[in-house]
C-alpha cells in the first residue's frame, strides 16, 4: 500500500498536530499528576478511568445547568474526590486489596455516568473556549502550536510544577514521599500515614476528576457514555513512564496525546495502517520504558517501595 | 545524679507470651545505661513501649518527673526522646537531609528551609564529631552511615534521652569506636542514653550501669566499675530448671560430615561464614551456641544446600557435595528455625507438605497414587504423633509444636544420615520441646550425625556432645560437653575469646 508522504507531511499537518497533541495531552497530564500524588503515598488508584468519566459528566451536566463551565471543572474535581474518599476508605482503614478496590470505581463510575448520563448525550452545554495570548500568540509557528489554547491547558502545566514544588520542596511532600516509600519510618518520625495517604489519594482523585471534565467541556465538546475511552488506563502507564516525577508527567502526556491525535490524522489522510495498531503504541511505548525501570530498579525512576501496601504499625512484630 | 526516667512494673504480653514481666528501670541523667540480655529477654519490646510503639499492658513510665503517657512516637519525641532501631528507619531513596528533616518544622514551615537545617547539623556535627554527606542520597550509604544518620535524626529533634538498640550488631570495630567516641560526647553535653546490647564487652567499655534482662524479667542493675563479664554473663544467662532428658551413652561412628574451611557470604554480600571448620561423626549431636545473627544461618544453609560457600569444602560420608543442590543432599534431613517460611507450604495440606520431597514415589501413570500416599501419611502422623483433623488440613492449620511434628515426620522418615536442627524448639511448649529433643537423641541412637544449632544454652548442653560457639562467623572453640558450663560458653557467645581449651 503506497502512501504519498508529501501529502502527509505537510507544514501545516505538523503544525496542527503539535497543536492537538498538546491539546489531547491536557486531561492525560491533570490525571496523571493527580496520580502520582496519590501513587507517592503508597496508595495505588487503578480507579482512573471510572473517576475521569465520572469528572467529564459532572462537569459537563454542570455546565449545562448552569452555563458555568468554571463551576462545572471544579465540581467535577470534587466528584473524582469523593470517587477517592472512598477509595481511600478502602484501602488506607479498612487495609482492603487497593487492586480490586480501584477496579470497583471504574466499574462504579461507568456504570454510573452511564445511567445518569443518558439524558445528556447529544446535549449542549456552555465550553470552555481557547484564548489567544497577546503578542506570543502571533509569533509564526510556536504562536499556533503554543499559544492558542485554553487556559485550562496552561493551569495543568503550572500544576506540574506546584506539585513538583510540593512534593520535593515542603515537608507535606516529604512526608508524602516517606508514607510511600517506607511508612514505618515516617511514622516512627511522628508523621500521620493514614492522614497523608488519605490526603494524597483525595488529591488526586480531585485532578483526575478536572482531567475527565477537560475532556468533555474542553477538548471533545461534548457527552457521551465511555468517552474517556480507555485514557485512565493510559494514565496509570504515564505515572510508570514519568518515573513518579511530575515534570516528566508533560513531555509523556503531550506525547501520548500526539500519538491519540496522529492515529486519528493518519487514519484520516488514508496512511494504511490498521487503527487499532497505532491505538497500541501507547502502550507499547509503556511496557518498553516499564522494562528500563525494572532494570534500574535502584535508580530514581522506580515505583514507591511501599506502593500499594497497606500500614499497619508495629506488623513485623 | 538525679533520676531521669523510670519504668515502674511494666507489663506487655503478645497473646499468651509475656515478653516484659513487671520489669522495673530507673535511668540518671547524663549516664550511658546499657540493657543486656540474650535475644528474647525482651529489651527491644520494653524500650518500644517506652517509643510508645507498644501500650503497655500495666505498669507506668516516669520522665522527668512526671507520668507519662505515649500514644505513639510522636508524643515520645516531643517529650524528648529518640529511638534508632536495630533496623534502621529510613527512606533509602531519599538523601540524607530529607530524612533528617523528615516530619519536623523549620522554621519556614511548611517550605523547608534547607540552609537552617545544614547549620543546625554543622553545628550538631561539630560538637559531637559527627560527619555526614547532606546530600547523599540514603541507599549509597555503608551501614555506619546510615547508622550515623539515625543518630543525627534523633540528635536533630534536640532529644533529651537517646534509646540505641544494639547499635554495633552491623558495624565494624572501626566504626564501633567512632561510635562509642560520639557518645561519650554526648553523654559530656548532657545527653542521656540507653544502650541495648547483648555482648559484654561492649556494655562493660562504655556504659556506666547495666540492667540485665532475663526471660522478660529484670535480673538486676549493677555498677559497671563494679561488675565483670563472668557475673554478667552469669545474670544474662542463668540457670534455669533443666529437664529431665537422660541421654544415653551413643557409640560414635565413622565421620559423616566434614566442614573444611568454609566461607560463605550473606544476602548482602558480607562474609557471614568465616573459615568454619568440624566435623560430625555418626552417632553425635555436633552443638552450635551463640547469639543469631552470627552466622549460623548462613552456615545451615550452605549445609542444606540453599547458599553456595564461596570457599571450602562440605564433604558427607567422604563425598564432596560442596557444589549439589538441595535434591543432590537426599541424605541431609533440615529442620528450618523458619518452620512455616521455608519448612512448609501452610497453604498446602498435610498430606502434600509430608511428601513434598517424594511425590515420585506414588506415580502411578500419569497421576499421582492418592490412596497409598493417604495410608502413608496416615502411618506417619500416628507415628509422630501429629495432631491434626485429617490429613487435607492446610499445614497452616496446626498448632508450632504439630507443625515442628509434621516436619519431623517429613524429614525423619526419609532416613537421613545427617540431621541439620536449627532452633528445633523456639516457641514450643514444654511437651513439644521435649518430643523433639527425644526424637533428636533417637536418630543419634540410630547412626545419624546431628548438627544442632540453638540459642538456648539448656538445649545445648542437654543434647549435645560437643558444643562449638559461633561468634562473628567464626567458631570460637569447640568445647567436649563434660567440660563446658554455662559460663564458659555464655562468655563466648558474648565474643569473649576462649582461655583455655
Amino acid at each position: 500500500m503506497r502512501v504519498d508522504v508529501e501529502a502527509v507531511i505537510t507544514s501545516g499537518f505538523i503544525i496542527s498536530l503539535l497543536a492537538s497533541s498538546i491539546r489531547a495531552g491536557t486531561p492525560l497530564l491533570f490525571a496523571t499528576l493527580g496520580e502520582i500524588v496519590t501513587e507517592r503515598s503508597g496508595i495505588l488508584n487503578l480507579g482512573l478511568e471510572g473517576i475521569m468519566i465520572t469528572g467529564a459528566f459532572t462537569g459537563f451536566a454542570v455546565s449545562f445547568l448552569t452555563g458555568n463551565p468554571w463551576l462545572g471543572i471544579v465540581l467535577a474535581g470534587f466528584a473524582g474526590m469523593a470517587l477517592a474518599f472512598v477509595h481511600a476508605f478502602f484501602s488506607v482503614t479498612l487495609k482492603a486489596n487497593q487492586s480490586i478496590t480501584g477496579l470497583m470505581l471504574v466499574l462504579l463510575g461507568l456504570g454510573i455516568t452511564g445511567f445518569f448520563g443518558r439524558d445528556y448525550i447529544g446535549q449542549v452545554a456552555t465550553y470552555i473556549d481557547p484564548i489567544e495570548i497577546p503578542v506570543l500568540s502571533s509569533i509564526p509557528v510556536v504562536g499556533e502550536i503554543v499559544f492558542r489554547h485554553d487556559p485550562l491547558v496552561y493551569l495543568a502545566l503550572l500544576l506540574a510544577f506546584v506539585i513538583w514544588f510540593l512534593l520535593f520542596r515542603t515537608r507535606y511532600g516529604l512526608e508524602i514521599i516517606a508514607s510511600g516509600e517506607n511508612p514505618e519510618a515516617a511514622d516512627s518520625l511522628g508523621v500521620d500515614v493514614d492522614r497523608i495517604r488519605y490526603l494524597s489519594t483525595m488529591l488526586g482523585g480531585f485532578l483526575v476528576g478536572i482531567g475527565g471534565a477537560y475532556l468533555s467541556l474542553a477538548y471533545a465538546k461534548l457527552w457521551t457514555e465511555g468517552m474517556t475511552a480507555g485514557r485512565g488506563w493510559i494514565c496509570l502507564a504515564l505515572v510508570i513512564f514519568s518515573g513518579w516525577m511530575p515534570q516528566r508527567a508533560i513531555l509523556g502526556a503531550y506525547l501520548f496525546g500526539g500519538l491519540d491525535v496522529l492515529s486519528f490524522k493518519l487514519q484520516a489522510v488514508g496512511f494504511g495502517v490498521s487503527y487499532h495498531l497505532l491505538a497500541m503504541v501507547p502502550y507499547v511505548v509503556t511496557i518498553i520504558f516499564l522494562l528500563f525501570s525494572v532494570i534500574r530498579k535502584r535508580e530514581a525512576f522506580g515505583a514507591p517501595a511501599s506502593l500499594g501496601l497497606p500500614y499497619i504499625r508495629g506488623k513485623r512484630y | 545524679m538525679e533520676t531521669l526516667l523510670e519504668l515502674r512494673n511494666i507489663v506487655k504480653r503478645f497473646g499468651d507470651v509475656i515478653a516484659n514481666d513487671h520489669v522495673n528501670l530507673e535511668v540518671r541523667k547524663g549516664e550511658i545505661h546499657g540493657l543486656l540480655g540474650e535475644n528474647g529477654a525482651g529489651k527491644t519490646t520494653l524500650m518500644n513501649v517506652l517509643y510508645g510503639i507498644y501500650q503497655p499492658d500495666e505498669g507506668e513510665i516516669i520522665f522527668e518527673g512526671k507520668k507519662v503517657r505515649f500514644k505513639s512516637p510522636k508524643d515520645a519525641i516531643s517529650a524528648g526522646i529518640g529511638m534508632v532501631h536495630q533496623h534502621f528507619m529510613l527512606v533509602p531513596r531519599m538523601n540524607v537531609l530529607q530524612n533528617l528533616v523528615l516530619g519536623y518544622r523549620t522554621p519556614s514551615d511548611p517550605l523547608v528551609d534547607v540552609r537552617w537545617v545544614e547549620e543546625k547539623v554543622r553545628k550538631l556535627s561539630r560538637r559531637y564529631g559527627i560527619d555526614i554527606a547532606l546530600y547523599e542520597v540514603v541507599m549509597n550509604l555503608s551501614v555506619g552511615e546510615e547508622q550515623r544518620v539515625e543518630i543525627l535524626k534523633a540528635l536533630f529533634r534536640d532529644v533529651k534521652l537517646l534509646i540505641l538498640d544494639e547499635p554495633t550488631a552491623v558495624l565494624t570495630p572501626k566504626e564501633v569506636e567512632t561510635l562509642f567516641s560520639a557518645l561519650k560526647a554526648m553523654t559530656k553535653s548532657g545527653l542521656t542514653i540507653i544502650f541495648i546490647t547483648h555482648k559484654l564487652k561492649e556494655a562493660l567499655s562504655v556504659t556506666d550501669r547495666i540492667t540485665v534482662l532475663r526471660k522478660g524479667k529484670n535480673v538486676g542493675t549493677v555498677e559497671t566499675k563494679k561488675t565483670n563479664e563472668r557475673e554478667l554473663a552469669r545474670m544474662m544467662i542463668g540457670r534455669e530448671v533443666v529437664m529431665d532428658i537422660q541421654k544415653p551413652k551413643i557409640e560414635f561412628g565413622s565421620e559423616i560430615l566434614k566442614v573444611q574451611d568454609l566461607w560463605v557470604k550473606d544476602d548482602r554480600g558480607q562474609d557471614a561464614v568465616k573459615g568454619v571448620s568440624f566435623s560430625i561423626r555418626s552417632g553425635e549431636i555436633f552443638g552450635v551456641a551463640g547469639v543469631s545473627g552470627n552466622g549460623q544461618k548462613e552456615l545451615e544453609e550452605a549445609i542444606a544446600g540453599l547458599r553456595k560457600p564461596f570457599r571450602g569444602k562440605i564433604a558427607l560420608d567422604g563425598k564432596d557435595i560442596t557444589n549439589l543442590g538441595v535434591a543432590g543432599r537426599k541424605d541431609i534431613a533440615y529442620i528450618p528455625e523458619d518452620r512455616i517460611g521455608v519448612g512448609l507450604a501452610p497453604s498446602l495440606s498435610v498430606m502434600e507438605n509430608l511428601f513434598m520431597k517424594d511425590f515420585k514415589n506414588f506415580k502411578k501413570g500419569l497421576t499421582l497414587d492418592f490412596k497409598s500416599m493417604e495410608e502413608e501419611a496416615r502411618k506417619l502422623i500416628e507415628e509422630f504423633s501429629v495432631k491434626t483433623p485429617s490429613v487435607h488440613a492446610p499445614a497452616s492449620t496446626l498448632s508450632g509444636g504439630n507443625i515442628q511434628r509434621l516436619i519431623l515426620a517429613r524429614e525423619f522418615s526419609r532416613n537421613p544420615k545427617v540431621i541439620i536442627a536449627s532452633q528445633p524448639t523456639r516457641g514450643l511448649d514444654v511437651a513439644g520441646i521435649d518430643y523433639v529433643r527425644r526424637r533428636l537423641i533417637e536418630s543419634a541412637e540410630k547412626g545419624c550425625a546431628v548438627l544442632l544449632i540453638s540459642e538456648d544454652l539448656d538445649e545445648i548442653f542437654q543434647l549435645s556432645d560437643r558444643i562449638a560457639v559461633m561468634y562473628e562467623g567464626e567458631i570460637r572453640g569447640i568445647i567436649p560437653r563434660e567440660k563446658a558450663d554455662y559460663e564458659t560458653v555464655g562468655y563466648l557467645m558474648a565474643g569473649g575469646m576462649e582461655v583455655a581449651a
